[in-house]
């Protein structure tokens, strides 16, 4: 679950998560163990869940290019969220992988064609999803199909 | 660690009692399990309660309040889905470690028709909700992308996972304790609604309240009460965390956990996977069977698809071989989370004691039973017990 965003004395876009950093060329950032490398998609860790050191992770940046490892077309989900869209787990180069929707793709044809979709070179895309109670532009990431 | 024995077990029809309270139904189930033990609960020294829902409830209490308040040590678990299966894990610590000889276990759930899609919300501001916007977390989105893991690695096809749902509902034809016990086509689960590809609606489980109860023993005990009865053995009792893999923490890893509790299961109990004769497992979705038939070894890695193919499965009176979830499985039993570890339980203890209660069902020449669960977050619980 997100956690509860703390009131920002500006207003403007807001990430959906901490791990969304906006401006300019919006990326995600994960924290990396110092110990055994192992990247975690959050900031505020205390320590590393593979190999159990303390204190010892550093925010990095993660490549906004991905590979689709898995997905599965959603057809039922919450009032107000449109179906059937794409969920993905997303492979990133630094090896660590993220979850999102998967976009400008056709679910029907994934269903098809599910080998298609596996492997699939995709890059991240950031759109707004809502205006929060303060009328900020709340804003996701998705992956689309990689055009370069 | 001494030697644990199921003397007594109990369960209601898995289905919808919205006029009953937890505790009533956990109540019911217990009553049954006693009657069938033929003790009383003044014999009874601990009692471990499951249920989810309620967590913070104090069920057992209130189930005690209904059967008889003697004062003696009551857990509550919660484990998500393992709830119950945990429950009946602490009773069997309880004997094992020669500090009880009679332990109790009740699983109990009320869920309403409230869906796997419950439990959204919470006091944030919605516009950071980020369910279906970054992807979906819910159970559905999960197990639809665990089984297209296998796809994906195998080439497994969307009719082997139907194949399955075909089955349960079968099987459930012969057990009246089942939620449904309506047969279904292979048309029929690929033609209801998608919910979660690859996963229509009949290859999801229903929601449903439900009570199961179990008592276990010590050896000497057995040999005082069960009059010659035939009691099974727990010959293994395992419990598994997710251990760290690489996407784990992105899409719940639900095959390693899984993995190693078998293993460490078949050690403790000194069999093998061709030593079993009936198994229940965590099929609270089509796909979960598929991929947990190769997770507990019933069939040899990325062949989960052939052993369907083969009959795998299926009972032996249906022309099938390795039986599994005879009772229905979770897509046709139902699954009321707490009650489910014990409900699985209680299915295999009556084929190994040729029991009343599965007597439409019974595998033939049963020695052997497996009762898995696996409740994401993640917690897995494999069971063994012989005769
Ligand atoms: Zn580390």
């Amino acid at each position: 679950m997100p956690e509860q965003q703390t009131p920002q004395a500006e207003t403007g876009p807001r990430p959906i998560l901490p791990i969304l950093r906006l401006g300019p060329k919006p990326h995600l950032v994960g924290s990396k163990c110092g110990s055994c490398g192992a990247i975690f998609l959050d900031v505020r860790r205390v320590a590393c869940s593979k190999c159990g050191a303390a204190g010892n992770l550093k925010e990095v940046e993660l490549s906004d290019k991905g590979k689709v490892w898995v997905f599965s077309v959603i057809h039922q989900s919450f009032p107000g969220i449109k179906t059937p869209y794409v969920t993905a787990v997303v492979d990133l180069p630094e090896g660590v992988s993220v979850k999102s929707n998967l976009v400008d793709v056709d679910p029907e044809e994934l269903e098809k064609n599910p080998q298609k979709a596996f492997g699939m070179p995709v890059e991240l895309v950031v759109n707004q999803v809502a205006t929060d109670r303060q009328g900020n532009p709340v804003m996701a990431f998705q992956f689309r199909p990689s055009k370069s | 660690m001494r030697n644990v024995y199921v003397l007594g077990t109990g369960m209601i029809k898995f289905g919808r009692y919205p006029e009953k309270t937890v505790p009533e139904l956990g109540a019911e189930a217990a009553l049954v399990a006693l009657r069938d033990a033929g003790i009383t609960i003044k014999e009874v020294e601990l009692f471990a309660s499951g249920n989810l829902y309620q967590a913070n409830a104090m069920i057992g209490q209130r189930i005690l309040q209904q059967i008889g308040q003697t004062g003696i040590p009551v857990i509550n678990v919660a484990n998500a889905c393992a709830t119950g299966s945990t429950a009946f894990r602490e009773a069997f610590m309880a004997v094992a470690s020669g500090m009880y000889d009679v332990a109790m276990a009740v699983g109990v759930e009320q869920m309403g028709k409230q869906g796997l899609l419950g439990g959204a919300g919470g006091g944030s501001d919605p516009a950071y909700s980020t369910e279906g916007r970054i992807g979906s977390g819910l159970m559905p989105a999960v197990f639809g992308q665990a089984g297209m893991e296998h796809m994906r690695k195998y080439g497994t096809k969307l009719e082997h996972f139907a194949k399955i749902s075909v089955k349960s509902h079968k099987h459930a034809t012969r057990n009246p304790f089942s939620q449904y016990q309506n047969e279904l086509s292979l048309e029929d689960v690929l033609n209801a609604r998608m919910v979660a590809y690859p996963n229509t609606l009949y290859m999801c489980c229903p929601t449903g309240d439900g009570a199961a109860a179990a008592i276990l023993v010590s050896e000497d005990k057995l040999k005082q009460l069960a009059g010659g009865r035939k009691r099974p053995r727990v010959a293994a009792s395992v419990l598994t965390s997710d251990p760290y893999t690489e996407r784990d923490l992105t899409l719940p890893d639900v095959n390693t956990l899984t993995r190693r509790a078998a293993q460490k299961a078949f050690e403790m109990a000194g069999v093998g996977p061709e030593d079993v004769s009936l198994t229940e497992l965590h099929d609270c979705f089509a796909t979960a069977e598929l991929i947990h038939y190769e997770n507990l070894g019933l069939c040899r890695e990325g062949e989960a698809a052939k052993f369907i193919e083969e009959g795998g499965g299926v009972h032996p009176d249906l022309g099938g071989k390795c039986p599994v979830n005879v009772s229905g499985g979770l897509l046709s039993k139902g699954h009321p989370l707490g009650a489910t570890g014990v409900a699985n339980i209680c299915e295999i203890v009556w084929h190994l004691t040729e029991d009343e209660r599965a007597k439409q069902r019974q595998v033939p020449n049963a020695k052997v039973g497996m009762a898995h669960v696996i409740g994401l977050g993640s917690a897995c619980t494999v069971h063994i017990l012989t005769v």
